[in-house]
């Protein structure tokens, strides 16, 4: 594996379902009484967040904590950011303290690549902008698989505003490398326009798509980037592409919904279709920490190269 | 490794195998009046087969079905930092789990005993056994800890610089103990 985790799109296959099944193996610690492992002790993980989040920031500070190492929580509300720091300070400041893993959450993407040349230990990118947040990506894996078995020749379609969403660019990405075949449905306006070179197709009808579906993905409708009119009204887009009791009954038995929260009810998904049986939503969210840390493992458990 | 340096010399073959764990089975159920109140836990991978093993010797000779499980310990080990980060075997413990029971761990071979120093911690971890003993099929000496096994297979002499290696059945498709002589250093 490389140092870094930046993008979904550096992780081989083999690398992939390493994680995968290491998360496999930890996921068995989480059901013990004792659910902590010495394995990081003396090891530091500073949680950089300049963007607020509230699920990734504690599942990485569980992770980190349930390995053994130290954790510093770094908020951009309260440091010197506010005073005008710059990203570049920052880091050395934290170079400084000896952070041998900086977690990173960013408004602007490419910042946790500019941030991997600037500190010495290992960088994970917690979201940068509309780019990418492949941890993510991994435990959308990770529970599909838990749900589905191997991925291979699955059908994985994700819904919603795809133009904003770094789950999105992660999850076409990391699903291909494992072999599934993942279908974009969004509006147009909703869509980046180099959707062409993604290695996934893109429809526009939703109930088309259903049917065949093993998985169906609802993305976030992302109103505080929405700097401009993606679609005539909330209402307009929740008849076209929420997910609502009537779609849901079109879609196969076995199939599951997934959503990576924070959701809108009654916009891309309804709240019964949220919490039925057929929902992963709250496995998601415990699968975070099982699979973080099996990506903090496998970055800072063995030599430092 | 067919130069003369890298010798490969068989030290048990199948049947060996086979009467080392018979004898550790008795000796179990021996020294531990009748194996009621056990629990086999192999350390993975061949550890664990092993164990699942003397748990079916038990059965057969005494009549007592053991509870058999697998405990891993590469989150536990003291050369972590010295490797890049290795996968993680599997860990199962029995449903009653371990505490107020003896915990026999199993091992194909006794070395240094970092890793039974490392499967003390983890065990720490998942209860509170009554007491720990510890078997292993092959004991190569070289110990750099206060670890002795309570069930040894076979004492083996063996060079520092040398390698010893156990195939099983389940996993290797073949049984011996191997003896892989070793440049010196």
């Amino acid at each position: 594996m490389k140092r870094h985790l930046i993008s979904a799109g550096d992780l081989t296959r083999q690398d992939a379902l390493l994680i995968l099944d290491t998360a496999d193996e930890l996921a068995r610690v989480s059901d013990r009484s004792i659910k902590k492992l010495p394995t990081l002790r003396g090891r530091t993980v500073v949680n950089l967040f300049f963007e607020d989040s509230t699920r990734t920031r504690i599942s990485f500070e569980a992770a980190a904590k349930r390995l053994s190492a130290d954790v510093i929580n770094f908020s951009a509300k309260g440091s010197s950011v506010s005073k005008g720091e710059s990203l570049k300070d920052t880091a050395l400041t934290l170079q400084a303290m000896g952070a041998d893993a900086v977690v990173i959450r960013h408004s602007a993407s490419g910042a946790p690549h500019r941030l991997a040349t600037w500190v010495d230990g290992s960088v994970v990118n917690a979201g940068d902008g509309t780019h990418e947040h492949p941890t993510q990506a991994l435990l959308d894996a990770f529970t599909m698989r838990r749900r589905l078995g191997a991925l291979d020749g699955r059908r994985i379609t994700i819904v919603g505003d795809v133009l904003h969403s770094r789950v999105a660019r992660s999850n076409v990405l990391l699903l291909n490398t494992l072999g599934a075949q993942v279908t974009l449905v969004a509006p147009p306006t909703l869509l980046p326009v180099t959707v062409d070179s993604w290695p996934c197709e893109v429809s526009y009808d939703l109930d088309a798509v259903l049917p065949k579906s093993d998985v169906i993905m609802m993305l976030r409708v992302q109103t505080e980037r929405m700097n401009a009119s993606y679609f005539p009204s909330a209402r307009e887009y929740s008849r076209r592409y929420g997910l609502d009791r009537d779609r849901l009954a079109k879609m196969a038995d076995d199939a599951i919904v997934m959503h990576p929260g924070p959701m809108n009810r009654g916009v891309e998904i309804a709240a019964e279709v949220a919490d039925s049986a057929r929902s992963t939503i709250v496995e998601q969210v415990a699968n975070g920490v099982t699979i973080r840390m099996a990506v903090l493992y496998l970055l800072l458990g063995g030599e430092t190269q | 490794m067919s130069d003369a340096r890298n010798a490969v010399r068989a030290v048990l073959e199948g049947p060996d195998i086979n009467r080392a764990l018979t004898r550790i089975a008795h000796e179990i159920i021996e020294r531990t009046k009748g194996a009621g109140n056990i629990v086999l836990l192999g350390i993975p991978t061949r550890g664990a087969t092993l164990a699942v093993r003397l748990g079916e010797r038990i059965a057969q000779f005494e009549g007592v079905k053991v509870p058999v499980g697998s405990l891993d310990i590469t989150m536990y080990r003291d050369d972590l930092r010295l490797r890049p980060a290795r996968p993680l075997g599997r860990t199962e413990l029995p449903a009653d789990g371990v505490d107020d029971r003896t915990v026999v761990l199993v091992d194909d071979v006794l070395f240094s005993g970092r890793t039974v120093r490392a499967a003390l911690d983890a065990l720490n971890d998942v209860g509170r056994p009554k007491a720990v003993q510890l078997a292993t099929l092959v004991d190569r000496g070289h110990r750099e800890l206060p670890i002795r096994a309570d069930y040894v297979g076979k004492n083996l002499p063996t060079a520092k610089s040398e390698q010893v290696k156990v195939f099983l059945e389940e996993i290797d498709g073949r049984e011996a103990v191997v003896l892989i002589k070793g440049e010196e250093k």
